[in-house]
Parts: structure tokens; sequence; C-alpha cells
């Protein structure tokens, strides 16, 4: 059970992500933000939960939807809007962008282009842990139901579930792969069924609640501490925007109005500043103080980025190798 | 100095390496009790334990894709792909992932990630298990290529990627494993990016890569026989590539032939040859000649796999050729 502290945060963390989001979403359209850019808006208690079950020495791996799942790890905004507009005080210098955030500093091992491109990496991850340096960490691997229909997604939970790593597999299941239904592209209802061919835990829950959510992460996080192996969990969600920002095809194309507004109905952070309210755990005035201080935070980050350097031109061939240090 | 073959060099390596650094961690298919299909990693179980080497399931992706994993969170990942042709399964996590995390993050990754692969013709494995793949892997930016032709080089270049901080591939053949030359009983490493003369001559230069160094100097033999003096270059690494020795000895000799294994369009006897154009064109005395495997998948026959393997005989009319000899 989630203490009052706890909930607060995971509040305001779903909160900093969804303020993050919407002002990321301004800088794409006014073409300060160039590329693929892809939104976690409505997804956001997934992240924040499992960010605040989650040791500053625990690792995250993450996925092209990855602006949540960075802030839920102690990203800070202002490296990360940096990046965005790819300017050398940004995470990864500005050579990253959005689909490659990455904090080596608070575990986050990166963003990935590639779809189910951290599956295999958050097992590399637990191997570290678990059979060299013999560790407690453990490390939740994102990732969107569609990658439960790449090859790596068995390969993966395979090896991880013989060797018995320390691994959430957390599939956060929006209910679309790019613009194709789940319905149309699994034959099953339920990712977290896939768990029995690895004979590990399947479980699925409500994304959109941050008490189940951290019911759910919370168990999985402690059997896989404890040595006792990998979890599938599969959080259903679903998320208000397009698959990327400018996918015209999102609201009333391949997914009617009648649905999003159903699911906005379910917005994650209304209900928990609801259920934070009628629990007298803190009152409207905090709250509104909360985002508030976030608002500002976010402005600040968009300063920070703006005034930033671009990356020098030097920069194009550096880092292509690791260069120090070498025999 | 001690005679051994050529996947002995390869075993003490990976062994003396482990036990410099606790960190190492090898896993691949049937690596564990075998010690892999060519005995490579024999007797590493014994020595350090299931914590240190493991058999994987038929898994390269996710074999390359945790050597990534691991290799970031401070592992130093020394995996194997059975046959270099099963890395096709694993592009995705040896050039999305592998090769460019470091850059993406802008040098905040480090990935101390060594692929051993066996590749190579010669064994009648048919177009599958045959194949050379260098040139694919030399083209992308963050991977080091390897090649080793001997015991001695196999040894100190696969005890210097171990310490390398960067993703490298090491190519071993098939036909070299049980090839013998002399090692040194003392520590040591081969740098990266630092060619070896073979054989020293003065009238031809033949660059040639892994098992097409053995053929390249058996081909010079007979030319000595025959008053030509070839010198023989082995480039070892191909990523980083020696081009001082190449060109220097280029311009001694006026004459090049280029000898890979590997198919001919896009090889890395293009980019060699390219190299020699840009930094040795007014010393060249005779357009430059490949010999390269036919632009054909490698066939299962013998008859059809000699013929498309590079022989002693076409080297030898390839140096005939540049010098215009008849």
């Amino acid at each position: 059970m989630a203490d009052n502290n706890s909930l607060l945060r995971i509040y305001e963390q779903m909160l900093r992500i969804r303020l993050f989001e919407q002002k990321a979403q301004e800088l794409y359209v006014q073409g300060l933000v160039t590329g693929s850019m892809h939104i976690y808006t409505g997804q956001e208690a997934i992240a924040a939960t499992a960010g605040e079950l989650l040791r500053e020495t625990d690792t995250i791996t993450s996925t092209h939807r990855g602006h949540g799942h960075c802030i839920a790890k102690g990203g800070k905004t202002d490296k990360m809007m940096a990046e965005l507009l790819g300017r050398k005080t940004g995470y990864c210098g500005g050579k990253g962008g959005s689909m490659h955030m990455a904090d080596f500093t608070r575990g986050n091992l990166g963003a990935n282009g590639m779809v189910g491109g951290g599956l295999a990496i958050s097992v590399g991850a637990g191997i570290t842990n678990a059979i060299i340096k013999k560790n407690d960490s453990v490390t939740v691997c994102f990732f969107g139901e569609g990658a439960t229909n790449e090859g790596v997604f068995h390969e993966s939970l395979n090896l991880a579930a013989i060797w018995k790593l320390p691994v959430i597999f957390l599939c956060e299941n929006n209910l679309y792969q790019v613009f194709t239904s789940v319905a149309e592209s699994m034959p099953v209802k339920d990712v977290s069924i896939r768990a029995i061919s690895y004979g590990i835990p399947g479980i699925t829950c409500d994304g959109n609640d941050v008490l189940e959510l951290y019911d759910v992460l919370d168990s999985a996080i402690e059997r896989a501490r404890n040595g006792q192996g990998p979890t599938l969990i599969e959080a259903k969600t679903y998320r208000w925007e397009g698959h990327y920002t400018g996918d015209g095809y999102a609201r009333g194309g391949y997914r009617s109005i009648e649905e999003i507004d159903l699911w906005k109905a379910k917005d994650p952070i209304a209900r928990m500043a609801k259920y934070i309210i009628e629990s007298a755990i803190a009152d409207n005035e905090l709250l509104e103080k909360i985002e508030a201080g976030l608002k500002d935070e976010i402005e600040k980050a968009v300063h920070f980025a703006m005034e930033s350097p671009w990356p020098d031109d030097e920069d194009l061939y550096k880092d292509v190798f690791y260069e120090k240090e070498e025999v | 100095m001690t005679v051994i073959k050529y996947s002995q060099a390869i075993r003490d390596a990976i062994a003396e390496e482990m036990r410099i650094d606790q960190n190492v961690f090898v896993m691949g298919q049937d690596v564990e009790t075998m010690g892999g299909v060519f005995g490579c990693t024999k007797g590493i179980l014994e020595e350090f334990g299931h914590d240190r080497i493991r058999n994987t399931p038929i898994s390269e992706a996710v074999i390359i894709g945790a050597g990534v994993g691991g290799a970031l969170t401070g592992t130093r990942m020394l995996v194997e792909m059975q046959y270099v042709d099963f890395i096709l399964h694993a592009m995705d996590q040896t050039i999305n992932q592998a090769a460019k995390v470091r850059y993406m993050t802008g040098g905040k990754a480090t990935v101390p990630l060594i692929i051993r692969a066996q590749q190579g013709s010669g064994r009648g494995n048919g177009a599958q298990h045959s194949q050379n793949l260098e040139a694919l892997f030399c083209h992308m930016p963050g991977l080091k290529v390897v090649m080793p032709s001997t015991p001695y080089d196999a040894k100190g270049l696969l005890k210097t990627a171990v310490r390398d901080n960067n993703p490298v591939l090491f190519f071993e053949h098939k036909v070299l494993y049980n090839t013998k030359g002399e090692v040194p009983d003392t520590d040591y490493t081969i740098p990266f990016g630092k060619a070896d003369i073979k054989r020293s001559g003065k009238d031809v230069t033949v660059i040639a890569t892994s098992w097409m160094v053995l053929k390249a100097l058996e081909a010079a033999e007979i030319l000595e026989k025959q008053g030509i003096d070839a010198e023989i270059i082995d480039p070892r690494t191909l990523v980083p590539l020696d081009k001082e020795t190449i060109i220097n000895s280029v311009k001694k000799t006026g004459r090049a032939v280029i000898v890979h294994e590997a198919h001919e369009v896009c090889g890395i006897g293009a980019e060699i040859a390219f190299i020699i154009m840009e930094l040795a064109i007014d010393w060249l005395d005779a357009p430059i000649k490949r010999v390269t495997s036919a632009q054909a998948p490698i066939p299962y026959s013998s008859k059809l796999e000699k013929l498309t393997i590079p022989s002693v005989d076409r080297i030898i009319d390839a140096v005939k050729e540049v010098m215009y000899i008849k």
C-alpha cells in the first residue's frame, strides 16, 4: 500500500509529465522540435508509479514514447527540453533527441527508436545485477503492446525467465500500435496471457489507477529483488494523442471520438486528484500550489533550452567511439 | 614461445582476460560444457563457474541485445555467435543499438561488448553457414572489426578487444581453428589499427585478410621462385584500418592486389582500393586488382565452392597481371 507521501509524489510526477508533454507539443508545432515525437499524455500513472517504487540504483529501459519514463526516473526537465531542441546542454548533447533520451546518472538506460529495442537491453542489465554484481537492484523494462509481437520479446522473456533475472517487464497497452488496433494484431485479449509461455507471473491491471498499479508493481519489484525472477505486467491504458505529434488520423480516423472521450474520462491525474482530496491527503490549495510550481519549472526548462548553445561543429564526429584509457 | 592452435590461442586469451577482470562474462550457444562447436571456450566453465560463462538458448537477438544491456551497466560482455550468418537475426541489436548508443547519448554510454563470430567458407557448409560479413559492419560507424589470421594475432587482438570499451566484432575463420603458430608465453596485446607485414617484398603489395593471408603467403613463395618479390600485408583490424602501412608499401612497390574471401561488390577491397587511389595514385604503375569470392551465394558442391574461394593460382594470376607479366 502506498503511503500518503508516495501518493503525493506520484501525483506531482504525473502532472510534471503532463505539463512537460503539453509544452513539448507546443514547441513541436512551432517547429522548434523536429522529427518524430511521441507524446505520453494519458499514460502518466504507469511511469510515475514505477518511478516512485524504484531506487536510484535501479535501472529502466524506455521506449520511443519515453519522456514520462525519463521524468519518472528522476530526469531533469530542463536537460530534457534542451535535448528536444537539439542543444548541447541536453541529456545527449543534442545528438539523441526525443527517441533517445537517456540519463545514466539516474539509471535510465535510454529511450529507443526501435519497437522492442529495450527488451534485450533490460535482460543484460539483469545479468549485471544478478550474476555479475550480485546486488538486489532491479530493472523495469517499459514497452508497448506492439513490442510483444516482435521476436525479441520472446527471446528476452525466455532468457530472463530461465535465468530468473530481476527484470519487470512492464507493458503499457495503449490499444494501438501506430494505426492498428490490438484486436487486429494479437490473437489474445490480454498481453499478460503471454507470460504462460515463460512460466512467469502475468498480471493485467488498470494502467490509469495509481493505487492498483502501486500494489502490482510493488510485489513484482519485491519478487525480482528477492531473486524470484521476472514478472510480466500489462497496464491497460490509452494515449490521448496520436502515435506521433501531427498524427492526423488519431482523432476520428482509426480511433473514434467516443472512444477517446471515454478514456479521457478515466484521466489518471484527475482520478488521483479526486482521491487525494477525498481522502484528505491534501487540500485543493496544496494541489494548486504544486501545479503552479511545476508550470514555473517547465517555463524555466524552456527558457534554459532556448538560451542553450547548439552543439559545436566538432561534435559531429565526437562519441562515435570511446577514446580514452584504451590499451 | 609455444606453438599452439588458433582455437587454443582464443581460449587462452579468454581465460587470461577473465582472470584479470572479474567483470568479463561469456555467453553464447553451447559455450559451457562443450566449449562451443570449435572448442574455443573449453575449460572456462571448470575454472570460472556458472556465474562467468553461460549457455544461452538459440536466441541471437537477446544474446547481443543483452550484451549491450550488460555492457551499459558495467559488465564486459563477451558473446559468441556460433556462425556469423546467425548474427543476421540480431542486426537491430548490433547496428541500431550497440553501434549507436554511445553516439546517441552524447558519449554518456559505454559499450564494452565483444561479439566473437566464426565465419568463412571452405568446409562445404553452403550459403547460410559460410559467409564473410565483415563489410556490413565496417560500413556502420561505432563498430570495430577484427580479423586475425594467425594464433599470435588471434590471442593478442582478442585480449585487446576484451579491454576495449567499444563494441568489437571479432571474426574467427573456421578453417583457421586448427592452424598452428608461435605464441609468447608472457602476457601481450596487439593494438588495433596496426597492420602486420607478414612478408616483406619490393615488387608488389598484396593486402589480404584472415584465411586469405595464408593463401597470399603461399602464392608469394611460388612467385619468389619466378623472380617476383611480393609484400604481404595483413591489416588485422579493418576498423580501425592502418592506412599508413598499406600506403607506404604501395609507394614502395607501385602495385597492389587485394585479396578477401567476402564478395567483391562493396567489399573491404573497394574501400582499400579507393584509399590507395586517394593517397598513392601517383605511385601506381598499374590498376589495382581484387581477388574475391564470386558475386553469388557460397555454393554447397565442393567443386563449386573451390571455384568461388580465392585460390593461390588466382592470387598469382592477379599479381602477374598488375606486373604485366604474361
